[in-house]
């Protein structure tokens, strides 16, 4: 269980900074911190298992049927990678709190970044391939609100876009490639797949499957030629950066390379595939490093040809390489996030990050310049730091690759390192060295330890990592390197392994090459700046952009701004769509007896069908189209008793009744009459479809009751527990109040969030001054003199008590009668409705003691105590129980939990059929009536 | 009695589309209404008709089917809560437009 709420803390956890902010922006940091460390110190319970060589599962069935199912799963690869997803993610978390600006909305940050988190753990942590899938995704699209966080920034918008259209992309490609392998695997459980190599290596359907999976994970991990959206989501906060780029969202495509590795690699495809992707990444992401000005992109570069490094690595199919790749995850992660959060400083302090603007820093801010040399040495590989260590042991693993030709590989590994070299001293040397400059944007100094902690902290990883690579590093590497390959691997980490090992020389090569690249940098950035290159960025934006043209093309022309074009398009298409149904298939007519009728039935439908008819051409004038709505809509009524739903006939009276007072209320504050504008031939346009599509519902319905159902029922077993179960001879409520109870206490919520809705919008119209203003104008209609009259006002007022009776009456016998909360609910409405008709709206608003929203909320508390109350037995949610009690001077009764739950929907409905009417009828204090207070006031003459 | 409710059902959707297709705010959501009246009939109509068999236990010899009822009950009230939502939305949109029109003015913004 506590792997699944490990992957699931993060997402419950994004609700907290939303509410936290309220309390200021530390609390919210705090917060979210708590969130993430609890996960952390989750995680390190579980570790001493997983150290030993156990693998932790946790196992809940989702979606068996489709082999879906939320199976985690944690061995050493996990773990080292949920420990960097949850560590470093602390550690921005730190840092977020104090480089974000006070205008920036942090409390949107923090719950991105807990989204963002919650799915990277779910991509590390899951076992089942389709779950993992779920999590990639949502890794994409958590990215691109971080990488757009800053949504006025156009170049952020665009980052994001770019991010998520490349790594969406990849990742439907990876769905593909992963269904393929789940069907070779006869299961989509990774445990299982993990033990199919040879399976899965036989099949024609490997090598299909290999490169649709390796480019979810190359577009993921920013390879070539998908490199290019990386350096574009630099535009996000470099908090975020720091995250995305060092640990998390390009390491998900490494991490998915190593968790296949057992199954994938070994053969030439993946070899020739992945490392010399790897190589040429590496290559490439460096030499363009090298000539980047801004400090982010040089590390967004840097990032590439590491990344591309660590992919050979993995390429090269020996558990040896693997182990190192895996060695190099936790060296750069540490590195790379320091230096990105020191670039973050430099940008934070002096308003710039352009290397050309920069230099001299070391003796204005000497902390970060400590931290900057540190990480930069290490990503340079200079001994005894940890990037040393990965390094060599990545060339000593490149020397023993013998194809095409032996040191080819060894070779270009080398170059890549020299100029990694290059651009690590690079940003160290134009950065920081140098002289003092008098023309920074803003006079530099340190931060405050806020924002160096987090860094710091990395920064001190560095050394000891490198000082003590076995007690520091050695055993997790091990734990993820066995688990990564299936072999036992025990590292023997050192800095020292002769002069014999080739690895030194090139070391020493790459060093002393870098140094000759940085001594002599002016001319080659006059000849790179010389020389026309492809721009990849270009490349995408010819392909996007002409896509992007054509969907606006294609959208504008369905949809102009026309509701009414828009509506009848898509009609049109529905109706095409039922008539080739219809006629690609024999028609046979029902079997079903049918029953006779009789001339109440069709006097009454007759009534009906004709006010429904009469609507269309009356409709202009708006108070006879309402009142033929309200006459069709109380005739459904008798309909619905008449074959036996006197359950829905009630009700249907109750809602006409309110719905037709709404719309009257509505119509106060609109034209009185529709103005004809449409010309003929489209109002026979519009009938025309109309018909069409009455004509195929009436058929449908006809076709449908003339037949017995395909399958039968599942009320039988209703009928048979209403009484036994329920306690309830009136099936309809049983059902309402227990069996589907749920669906109830949402639609009872639904129906309270609607009525809110409508008090929250009437209220911004007050607030609105031209709204005022317009109120104010609106032609008052010809009223009676008599605005109250008094026989409506005693009428009412004696009804109310009565109608409350009735209401009271239907509530109780709801449960073996027709009625229940929603009618009780309704008809109590009405009676505080007329009060509001008869006596104005002042004089009731006035004695009514009790808040419409109160009630709405009491509804949904009662309902919700009344579920949660079978907790206290034992049971599930909303179970209800039932008990029969004999008071003396009464009859037997019968006492039922559900009954409260019912209670609940009568005040949910009856608060939100209050509020709905209450809210609209405050429109007219600004129309100018004069408010009345006594009980019934003549209008003024007129 | 099967024809006559089927033609109900029928006559009820068409009159809603049509008014649906109208330009202005208050047919639309009269259209809406008429729309709901023939889509609860049709979903009660799954249930089949039949005389004399409400689902009140012990009142019958035979019951109609009791979960469409309850189904369309729920419909029913939560068709008047979006009524009355749409009901303010059309009131505000032209408090604040100063028209009811439902489709975007040639000369207003194009959506982008």
């Amino acid at each position: 269980m506590s792997l699944a709420l490990i992957a699931a803390l993060p997402f419950l956890g994004a609700l907290l900074p939303g509410l936290t902010i309220r309390m200021g922006r530390t609390a919210c940091a705090v917060s979210t911190g708590a969130v993430t460390l609890v996960a952390l110190l989750l995680l390190a319970s579980l570790a001493p298992a997983v150290l030993r060589g156990e693998v932790v599962q946790t196992r809940i069935d989702w979606l068996p049927a489709l082999g879906l199912n939320a199976n985690f799963m944690l061995d050493g690869l996990g773990l080292l990678f949920a420990g960097l997803i949850l560590g470093i993610g602390l550690l921005i978390i730190l840092y977020a709190r104090f480089y974000l600006a006070t205008s920036d909305p942090m409390g949107q940050f923090y719950s991105y970044l807990l989204l963002f988190q919650g799915a990277m753990l779910g991509i590390v942590l899951s076992d089942n391939i389709l779950l993992l899938l779920v999590f990639w995704e949502l890794t994409s699209l958590s990215s691109f609100l971080l990488i757009g966080y800053w949504k006025h920034l156009p170049e952020g918008r665009r980052g994001a876009r770019m991010a998520l259209a490349v790594t969406g992309g990849g990742g439907l490609a990876m769905i593909a490639g992963m269904l393929i392998l789940g069907q070779i695997a006869g299961s989509y459980d990774l445990s299982v797949i993990l033990t199919q190599k040879t399976a899965i290596q036989a099949s024609p359907l490997y090598l299909p499957a290999l490169i649709l999976i390796l480019a979810g994970a190359f577009t993921k991990s920013a390879q070539f030629p998908f490199h290019f959206w990386l350096p574009h989501a630099m535009a996000a906060p470099t908090p975020v950066s720091a995250y995305l780029h060092s640990a998390t969202m390009v390491k998900a495509g490494i991490f998915l390379m190593a968790r296949m590795w057992p199954v994938l690699s070994g053969t030439f495809e993946w070899f020739v595939i992945v490392s010399f992707t790897g190589l040429f990444t590496m290559l490439l992401g460096a030499k363009i490093a090298l000539f980047k000005d801004d400090l982010k992109a040089l590390l967004a570069y840097s990032t590439v040809s590491h990344l591309g490094l660590i992919t050979m690595l993995l390429g090269f199919g020996t558990p040896e390489a693997a182990a190192v790749a895996i060695f190099h995850i936790v060296n750069h992660a540490s590195f790379k996030a320091a230096l990105f959060l020191t670039a973050g400083i430099v940008d934070h302090e002096t308003h710039t990050r352009d290397l050309s603007r920069l230099g001299g820093l070391r003796r204005l801010m000497p902390v970060t310049f400590a931290i900057a040399a540190i990480a930069s040495l290490s990503m340079a590989g200079i001994p005894p730091l940890n990037g040393f260590l990965s390094k060599e042991m990545m060339l000593g693993e490149a020397v023993h690759v013998a194809w095409p030709t032996p040191w080819l590989v060894g070779l270009a590994a080398t170059i890549g390192a020299l100029l990694s070299v290059a651009y690590s001293f690079r940003f160290l040397a134009h950065g920081f060295l140098g002289p003092l400059r008098s023309d920074y944007p803003r006079a530099p100094h340190d931060p405050a330890p806020g924002l160096w902690a987090a860094p710091a902290v990395l920064a001190a990883l560095v050394v000891l990592i490198g000082l003590f690579p076995n007690l520091m590093s050695g055993w997790i590497v091990d734990a993820a390197a066995t688990a990564t390959t299936g072999t036992a691997i025990l590292l023997h980490l050192s800095h020292w392994h002769g002069l014999a090992a080739p690895a030194l020389w090139m070391s020493l090569a790459a060093i002393g090459g870098g140094l000759v690249v940085l001594g002599t940098y002016p001319r080659l950035r006059r000849l790179w700046d010389a020389t026309p290159r492809p721009e990849a960025k270009r490349l995408y934006d010819g392909l996007i952009e002409p896509l992007a043209a054509d969907a606006r093309k294609l959208t504008s022309a369905l949809h102009n701004g026309s509701f009414s074009r828009s509506l009848a398009i898509g009609l049109a298409a529905i109706l095409a769509a039922t008539a080739y149904a219809f006629f690609a298939a024999p028609y046979q007519p029902g079997s079903r007896a049918i029953l006779a009728p009789d001339f109440v039935t069709l006097a009454l439908g007759a009534v009906l069908l004709l006010a429904a008819l009469a609507t269309p051409f009356l409709h202009r004038n708006r108070l006879i189209a309402l009142i033929l709505t309200g006459v069709v809509g109380l005739l459904i009524a008798p309909l619905f008793a008449l074959f036996s739903a006197p359950d829905l006939a009630l009700t249907q009276v109750g809602v006409e009744v309110v719905t037709v007072l709404l719309m009257l209320l509505a119509l106060n504050f609109l034209p009185k009459d529709t103005p004809a504008e449409s010309a003929v031939p489209r109002r026979l346009r519009d009938a025309g479809i109309a018909a069409l599509a009455g004509l195929g519902l009436g058929s449908l319905a006809y076709a449908m009751l003339t037949r017995a159902p395909a399958f039968p029922s599942i009320s039988a077993f209703h009928l048979a527990q209403s009484k036994s179960g329920a306690g309830g001879t009136n099936a309809v409520n049983t059902i309402i109040v227990d069996f589907r109870g749920y669906d109830t206490f949402g639609e009872i919520i639904v129906l309270g969030i609607a009525a809110l809705i409508i008090f929250a919008l009437s209220e911004t119209l007050l607030r609105n001054a031209a709204v005022s203003r317009r109120l104010a104008r609106l032609p008052r209609t010809v009223e009676s003199g008599d605005r109250h009259p008094v026989m409506f006002v005693v009428g009412t007022r004696l009804l109310l008590p009565m109608a409350m009776m009735v209401g009271v009456y239907i509530f109780l016998r709801g449960h073996n009668l027709p009625g229940g909360g929603f009618v009780a609910g309704l008809v109590f409405a009405i009676a505080y409705l007329l009060q509001y008709l008869a006596s104005g709206y002042d004089w009731s608003h006035a004695r009514q003691r009790f808040d419409q929203h109160v009630l709405i909320g009491w509804g949904v508390f009662v309902a919700a105590l009344a579920g949660v109350g079978a907790w206290a037995f034992g049971l599930p949610f909303l179970t209800s129980g039932y008990t029969y009690l004999h008071l003396p001077p009464l009859d037997e009764f019968e006492l039922a939990t559900a009954a409260i739950f019912d209670l609940g929907v009568f005040l949910c409905v009856l608060g939100a059929v209050l509020l709905a009417l209450a809210s609209l009828s405050r429109l007219a204090l600004k129309t100018g009536e004069r408010p009345n207070v006594a009980a019934h006031d003549l209008e003024e003459a007129r | 009695m099967e024809a006559l409710l089927a033609t109900i059902i029928g006559v009820l959707a068409a009159v809603g589309i049509y008014l649906m297709l109208r330009l202005r705010t208050f047919p639309v959501i009269l259209g809406l209404t008429f729309l709901s009246y023939a889509v609860n009939l049709f979903l009660f109509a799954s249930g089949r008709l039949a005389l004399n068999a409400a689902p009140i236990i012990g009142t019958a010899e035979r019951y109609t089917d009791p979960l469409p009822q309850a189904l369309v009950l729920t419909a029913i009230v939560i068709s008047f809560g979006m009524t009355a939502v749409i009901m303010i939305m059309a009131v505000g949109g032209y408090l604040q437009a100063g028209h009811d029109r439902v489709d975007l003015d040639r000369d207003d913004e194009e959506p982008t």
